[in-house]
This record gives structure tokens, sequence and C-alpha cells, in this order.
């Protein structure tokens, strides 16, 4: 890109980039706004901010009594940050070896594992099933995080695939030649370089692993094991439904990935990178 | 018997072969330098030395022991890279002491080591900075700085200053030349520029399209090449290769270089016409171009004053001239 765009350029841009902003924001906005409402003045005037006069903490007093919440976050961070690691860990080390060694069907072997990300997983929930069930996986966290981990593995493999040949091969071969073994080759020399690719790779997989309510319906609905978004339901009824709980369990959950998402999009920052090869 | 040794070494990768069979001894304490065009092999042949690359065919020796199958690590040798490979997450200190630590060497020999080299390179001011806070120069000069704290049985230098600007290009190559005679190691240096090799080689090798087109001192390439593509690549400006037929000799090439051709206004043995001058102040280049032979160089000493389309008179001095057979190779 060019430092350089013309005036009206930039004001465009920048134009088309706040209304995207905005767009997006505008559900989050009001789910939040209205979780600090009354019933009625949820109804009354969805887009009203909460102002004394409709001020309610009705919905957050009904999540953090009613249902065992904080034992819903816990599964919900289990599950999010251990599939993480595992996608993080493993993607890493696949990508390393498809891009760093040769070896026979090395391309073949890429491709298929990136054919995942063009195949649903969902499109396998029974044989999964089948498969928790002949395993004795069911309502536990184990289960979940064994799918979320298999879900994320292949945009991992192909990003940080793409990012590891970058990495200059003199470095590692003077790595080599210094007498460090493969392992503090991968996670000393190379890791380091492609952190801002694993951020990136991070917030890909994580935010759908957070909000998945589909795998844990299935295969750990137990009470014990319910993460946020399948725990949220208890407030949806077939006749009745609490807003004011829906909307503040959703407001809640919305804290703890965006924590998760900060940290992460600080490691885009490239720092200690820059040096290491000309 | 030498320091290295290759013994019929070829590599291939899937059905390419890009080291086609190279012999090689380089003795103890030389300084010897590969040379070649991009793609010759020159860079795969330091890597196969290293360990880093597997030999498809052939033996590599060091110090008489075969080493095809031994890590890197293990074979006593240091590499200098292109790219400098300094470590971004350490400082200049441990950079240069890391391989000592992964020998397993007491705190104090490395603190020992690392400030001995740093005093031969001018590197104390820098021990605690990371390679992120350094200059181009000062990075080339870590990286040779860690590959000297080893005390290796070889050095292997990959095209260590292209990275340089062209002053300090200079000054390094001064500075390795330096290290070469102080450390008295044996030293291969792969470069793609023949001044570097001329400049720094006991014994330069030449390579082409993975084969070793010769080998020896640089004056006796210079001198004595054996044939067109290393009369062409040694020397600068290039050899002028010409017609032998039209100058009476058996069919072929006759070389000669820019400054064993002389130049005249008035009366000579080539007709041609001027169609560029360079002027450098200690010396000029006169490129001519003859209808029979073509482009011609000339490199005279000191300012000349030629105009461009300048009819002038070309001469061989025939005692530094060498004949070249249709097939490339020396007449003798």
């Amino acid at each position: 890109m060019s430092a350089r765009l013309s005036p009206g350029r930039t004001i465009a841009a920048h134009a088309i980039l706040i209304a995207w902003t905005l767009v997006a924001l505008f559900p989050v906005f009001v789910i939040v706004i209205n979780s600090f409402k009354s019933r009625k003045a949820i109804f009354a005037d969805p887009l009203a901010l909460p102002l004394p006069g409709n001020f309610d903490w009705v919905g957050y007093e009904t999540v953090l009594k009613q249902g065992d919440f904080f034992l819903y976050f816990q599964n919900s961070l289990i599950v999010t940050v251990a599939s993480l690691f595992f996608v993080l860990l493993f993607g890493a080390m696949a990508a390393f070896a498809l891009s760093e060694y040769r070896f026979r069907g090395n391309t073949l072997m890429g491709l298929y594992l990136a054919l995942g990300i063009m195949i649903p997983i969902r499109l396998g929930t029974v044989a999964i099933l089948e498969m928790m069930v002949a395993s004795g996986l069911v309502n536990t966290l184990t289960a979940l995080i064994l799918v979320y981990t298999a879900q994320g593995l292949p945009l991992a493999v192909f990003i940080l695939a793409e990012f590891m040949k970058s990495v200059s091969d003199d470095l590692k071969n003077a790595g080599r030649i210094d007498g460090l073994s493969e392992y503090r080759i991968f996670f000393s020399l190379v890791l380091p370089l492609v952190r801002p690719a694993m951020a990136t790779v991070a917030v890909f997989t994580m935010i759908p692993i957070w909000n998945d309510l589909w795998f844990p319906l299935i295969l750990a609905p137990a009470e014990e094991t319910k993460t946020v978004t399948l725990g949220a339901q208890v407030f949806i009824g077939q006749f009745v439904t609490n807003w004011n709980a829906v909307l503040a369990a959703l407001s809640l959950a919305i804290v703890p990935v965006l924590v998760l998402y900060l940290i992460f999009s600080r490691q885009l920052i490239r720092g200690i990178t820059a040096g290491a090869v000309k | 018997m030498g320091a290295l040794e290759l013994k019929n070494v070829t590599k291939a990768f899937g059905t390419t072969e890009v080291i086609k069979g190279v012999d090689l001894t380089v003795n103890d304490g030389e300084f010897c330098v590969f040379v070649g065009p991009s793609g010759c092999g020159k860079s795969t042949l330091l890597r196969i030395i290293a360990g880093l690359e597997d030999a498809t065919a052939g033996d590599i020796l060091l110090d008489g022991k075969r080493v095809n199958d031994v890590a890197p690590a293990k074979r006593e040798l240091a590499m200098v890279f292109q790219s400098y490979a300094l470590y971004p997450h350490l400082t200049v200190r441990d950079n240069m002491g890391l391989a000592l630590k992964q020998a397993g060497q007491s705190r104090a020999t490395i603190q020992a080591a690392t400030d001995k080299a740093a005093a031969m390179l001018s590197l104390e001011p820098l021990m605690d900075r990371r390679p992120a806070e350094l200059s181009g120069g000062q990075r080339q000069r870590v990286a040779i700085g860690r590959a000297i704290v080893r005390t290796p049985k070889l050095f292997l230098f990959d095209e260590p200053l292209s990275n340089l600007d062209a002053a300090l290009r200079v000054a390094t190559r001064i500075e390795i030349a330096r290290l070469h005679r102080d450390l008295k190691a044996t030293m291969i240096y792969v470069t793609h520029d023949q001044v570097e090799a001329m400049t720094l080689a006991d014994r330069i090798v030449v390579l082409r399209a993975g084969r070793v087109e010769q080998v020896g001192s640089p004056m006796e390439l210079y001198n004595n090449p054996a044939n067109t593509f290393v009369a062409g690549f040694i020397g600068s400006p290039q050899m002028n290769f010409l017609d032998a037929a039209a100058l009476g000799f058996a069919p072929g090439q006759v070389g000669i270089r820019p400054e064993h051709l002389e130049i005249s206004q008035t009366a000579g043995a080539i007709p041609a016409e001027v169609s560029h001058v360079e002027k450098l102040g200690g010396e000029t280049l006169v490129y001519a171009r003859s209808p029979e032979h073509g482009l011609l160089t000339v490199r005279l000493f000191g300012e000349h004053h030629y105009q461009v389309a300048e009819p002038v008179w070309l001469t061989l001095q025939y005692a530094r001239a060498f004949q070249f057979a249709p097939d490339g190779k020396r007449r003798s």
C-alpha cells in the first residue's frame, strides 16, 4: 500500500471501514444495552439506552442465581483454551514438518491436511457421536476438546505452513551447525518468528469454539459439562423466553473472549523479529 | 592429506543433478574460494560439506575421516551465512557463545572465548545488544565472531559480503583476509564475485553447472585459463573473444584481456569504431565495435580521450593472447 493516497480516497476508505464497523458492532451494542433494562423497557423501545427510568439488573441477577453460570464459564474457558493450545501446538508442528523437511508425499500430505478447511466437521456429527459413545467420552469436556482440535487443525496447518516457509533457512541451518536439536530450532527459533501468524490462527480458531452450540448440545449436554452458550439456552423456553437473562448471559459471554482477543492481538506486533535476517 | 577431501561427490534433487561428480582436496590452512555464476552448485556444495544437505553419492572426508553421516554440529566446522542468520532473541554475546554452550563448555571458557573473538573484531561495545540493534556490517562481524568462537577445523563462508554495501564489502573483505592470516585456519568461501575470489583466495575452484572447470591460484587462472568459461569468468572487465579464423588462426576463438589490447587512432590490425567510453579516473575503458569481432573492450591506464563514433585501430599483444578450440578448450 502506498503511503501517499489522495485525501479523497483516504476519506472514502475510512468511511467504508467505519460503516462496516458500525454494522458489525450494532447487534453487540443492542445486546449489551438491553441486558441492562427491564423486560418492559426492552420491548417498549429496544434501541433506547439504559437510563435511570428503565435501568434494571434483573437479567444479571437471574443469571447469577439461576443455573450454575460460573461452572459454565469455567467449562467454556477450559474447552477453548485447551483446544487452542492443542491446535497451535500440533498445527505448528505439522506445518514445520511440511515446510521444512523434504519427504515423499509432502505435497499430498499438505493438501490432505488442508482439505478439512473445505469440509465442515459437522457433516461427521453422527460418526463422531458414535465414536464418543464407544469410547465413553460422552458428557466430558475431553470430547469437546478433541472435536475442536480436529476442527481447528486444517486452517492452522495451512496458514502456519505458509508462514514457516518464509522463515530464513540460514537461521535454521545456523542452529543446526551450532548443535541445536530440531525441537530447539522449532521452539526457540521458528516459533517466535511466526508469532504474528500464531496469533492470527488463535483468533480464527478461538471464536467458533467459544460460540459453538452444536457440539456441546450433542456431545456434552450434562449439567456439569455445559458451556456458556448451551447454559444460556435454559432461559429460552418453548413458550416463554427470559430475555433479560438471555441478554445478560450473552453480554457476560463476550467478556472472556474479548480478553483473549486482546492478548493475541498484542502478539501481532512484530517486536523482536526485526533484524534476525536482512 | 588435506583438511577436506571430496571424492566424486554428486547431488541430485529428484532427477535434476546439481553436482555432477566433484573431486577436490583442500589443504590445511588454505583459503579456498568456490566461484561460479548463480546456479552453478557452489552453495549446494558448501552445504554438503557442512552437512546441511546429504550427498547423493561420493565421500566427504574431514581430516581423513569420512563424515557423510556425521551431524553438522559434530563436524567441527563453522559457517557464516549471507543473511547473517543471527538468533534474534539472543544478545551478541549469547549468539557467539551458543555453540559452546550446546557443547557443554563451562561458563568461564565461553566467556573467555567470546571475549577473545570480540576483541579480534572490535565488537566489545556491542556485546549486550540484540541483532535488531545492529547495522548490517556489525551483524556480519557478529556472525563471523560466532564462527571464530568455536575454533573450528574448517570455516565455511556462504557469500558473506553480498548483503553489504560496496565500501563495507571492501573493509570486511580485508578483515576476513586478516583473520585468515591470524588464525591460520582452513577456510572455504563461496562467492559469485570474481574480485572477492581473486583478492582472498590461495586457490580458486571455478564451478559451472555442477562441475569443476578449473582449480588453481588466482594468477594461474588469470594467466593460464583452461577454457573460454574460466577465461571469461576470471578477470574484470571480461576477456575479449575474437574469431580466430578471421585473424588467420585455426578455427575457434582467440581470447585477449582488455589490458592486452592496444588502441590507436592511426594504424593497427583490426579496424573498429568507438561505441562507448567509461572514464574511471585511474583507468579508461573504451568499447569499440569491430565488424568482424563484435564489441571489444580496451583497458587503458590513466585518462584518455576518445569520442563515440570515432574510427580506431586495435592490435593484439599476441604473446598474451589465448587460443581456444571450437569446443571452448584451450589450445596448447
